[in-house]
């Protein structure tokens, strides 16, 4: 089979036998886990990273601390593969809970992605100068307010160029979610691809469509940065 | 208005203050001069706890704040601080540096008032969030008329040079209005050109009354304005005294040293 009829074949699956709602239901999916999942990893980051900045001689922060450290320690220790199994297979049976594919590998791509965060973070709030906390703890805010006012705005202008390398990390890591039978961009993919007993223009689209996204959205971080720049620029 | 008694502070085994004792009266203009590594930055920073003291108390208002125990964010509203490098918050414009901290205080202040009123018969009365910020705002505006930055209230602090810098920071301490304000050498890491402009501020603060701390190398600020002059030397005060006797008939050796030093 030449190209051109390989393309035609992938074409008619696509359209005729209705392949496009499988494509369109895996990019829904895909991007659903990965910005949700960044959603909450950048939650959880912030609160470990504030966590672990904290002064540390009360017993609280110190309890705390170490079950960040436990947190971070697993999530960045085992792949996202054995991650997403565990809680699929073993973890939320255990419980005795029944969620959808889709929902579990928001909240694992969430939890792993913390953990990651947590430590970009932390080298963001520590690239802020600690008279901007001082500042704010002079006027009479309290740790937490001027972490959240004055520290951690500036913290994440820093780290906004990581962060979006761990967005495309993110988006690209989704294709391992089938593994739980989640239906992704490569689950539909495969099914055109299986459904033509041909591979190759199925997989080169499905490469297209990873870059396009990562096009994208190095492109949104970069009006992003620009427009966080304001107040350092003289103007 | 602040009483310290026997302040004690060790980083590690290294003790940098060993037992001060000062009373800090209303309208006090007390200069704290001396050697550095004396310990007279790590005294003014135990005044609002930004390093908190291993020992001694300090009493503000009648509350001994050296204690753990105490709640430090609402006292240091009545405790204004001036840092050598300005410390101003690099993401906020010149009039949200002044607003931020007045506004969420106020804020919270309200918060708390809205649940009293909840659970109380006798209504206060309470503003609106909107009356805070317009009343923060008037203020901040006033603030920088008083020190001639008007023009710059919506510039960030990047854009500004280390004396406007330097006089925001005084007026953003002022926004809290404060008891007293501390100041850190407040002129340390200015160009020589525009201290004179931060001490201009300085003294007509001291002129209205305001009661102050300050650590500073200006020998003839401490001369001019102040109205008690402290000589830090070895995690002590080794003396005190009003400005005239201080620079004309120091007793200490260590003083009459130090001074013919700066004093060329």
């Amino acid at each position: 089979m030449n190209f051109e009829a390989k393309i035609n074949k992938f074409l008619e699956i696509l359209i005729d036998y209705k392949g496009y709602v499988k494509v369109i239901e895996g990019l829904e999916n895909t991007l659903k886990i990965a910005i949700i999942g960044l959603i909450i990893g950048i939650i959880i980051g912030t609160l470990i990273a504030t966590i672990r900045v904290i002064p540390k001689y009360k017993l609280l922060p110190r309890v705390l601390n170490s079950i960040c450290t436990f947190y971070v320690g697993f999530f960045r220790g085992t792949p996202m593969v054995v991650q997403l199994l565990l809680f699929y297979y073993v973890a939320l049976p255990l419980m005795g809970i029944n969620l959808p594919s889709v929902s579990v590998a928001i909240a694992v791509f969430g939890l792993n992605s913390g953990a990651y965060i947590s430590e970009i973070m932390r080298s963001g709030i520590q690239s802020v100068d600690y008279g901007q906390t001082e500042g704010g703890r002079s006027v009479g805010l309290s740790f937490a307010t001027t972490m959240m006012k004055i520290v951690i705005p500036q913290a994440v202008k820093n780290i906004l160029p990581t962060l979006g390398n761990e967005f495309i990390v993110l988006i690209k890591e989704t294709s391992i979610v089938s593994f739980i039978g989640a239906a992704d961009l490569y689950v539909a993919f495969n099914y055109i691809g299986s459904n033509s007993y041909e591979f190759m223009v199925p997989y080169l689209a499905m490469a297209i469509i990873y870059i396009v996204i990562v096009c994208l959205i190095t492109l949104l971080i970069k009006f992003m940065e620009r427009s966080l720049k304001k107040s350092d620029r003289r103007n | 208005m602040i009483d310290v008694t026997n302040l004690r502070k060790s980083f590690g085994k290294n003790e940098v203050l060993k037992g001060i004792d000062i009373t800090i009266n209303k309208g006090d203009v007390v200069v704290v001069v001396g050697p550095s590594g004396s310990g007279k930055s790590t005294f003014l920073r135990c005044l609002n706890c930004m390093e908190d003291p291993t020992s001694g108390s300090i009493v503000f208002n009648g509350v001994d704040i050296a204690d753990p125990k105490v709640n430090i964010n609402i006292h240091r509203r009545r405790i204004g601080m001036v840092f050598q490098h300005f410390n101003l918050f690099n993401n906020k414009t010149v009039i949200q540096n002044i607003m931020l901290s007045p506004v969420l205080c106020a804020k919270a202040d309200r918060r708390k008032a809205v649940i009293k009123n909840l659970f109380s018969k006798q209504k206060e009365p309470v503003q609106s969030v909107a009356e805070i910020k317009k009343a923060a705002e008037e203020n901040a505006l006033k603030l920088l008329a008083r020190i001639g930055l008007e023009d710059k209230a919506n510039a960030y602090p990047s854009t500004l040079s280390g004396g406007q810098k330097q006089r925001v920071a005084i007026v953003r301490s002022l926004a809290m209005n404060p008891d007293v304000i501390l100041f850190d050498e407040p002129t340390s890491a200015l160009d020589p050109e525009m201290v004179g402009e931060v001490l201009e501020v300085m003294k007509e603060l001291a002129e209205s009354g305001m009661t102050m701390v300050v650590v500073t190398h200006e020998m003839g600020f401490a001369k001019e304005v102040g109205s008690r002059v402290i000589f830090m030397d070895e995690g002590v005060i080794k003396e005190e005294n009003n400005p005239q006797d201080f620079f004309s008939n120091p007793q200490h050796p260590r003083l009459k040293e130090f001074l013919s030093k700066v004093l060329m």
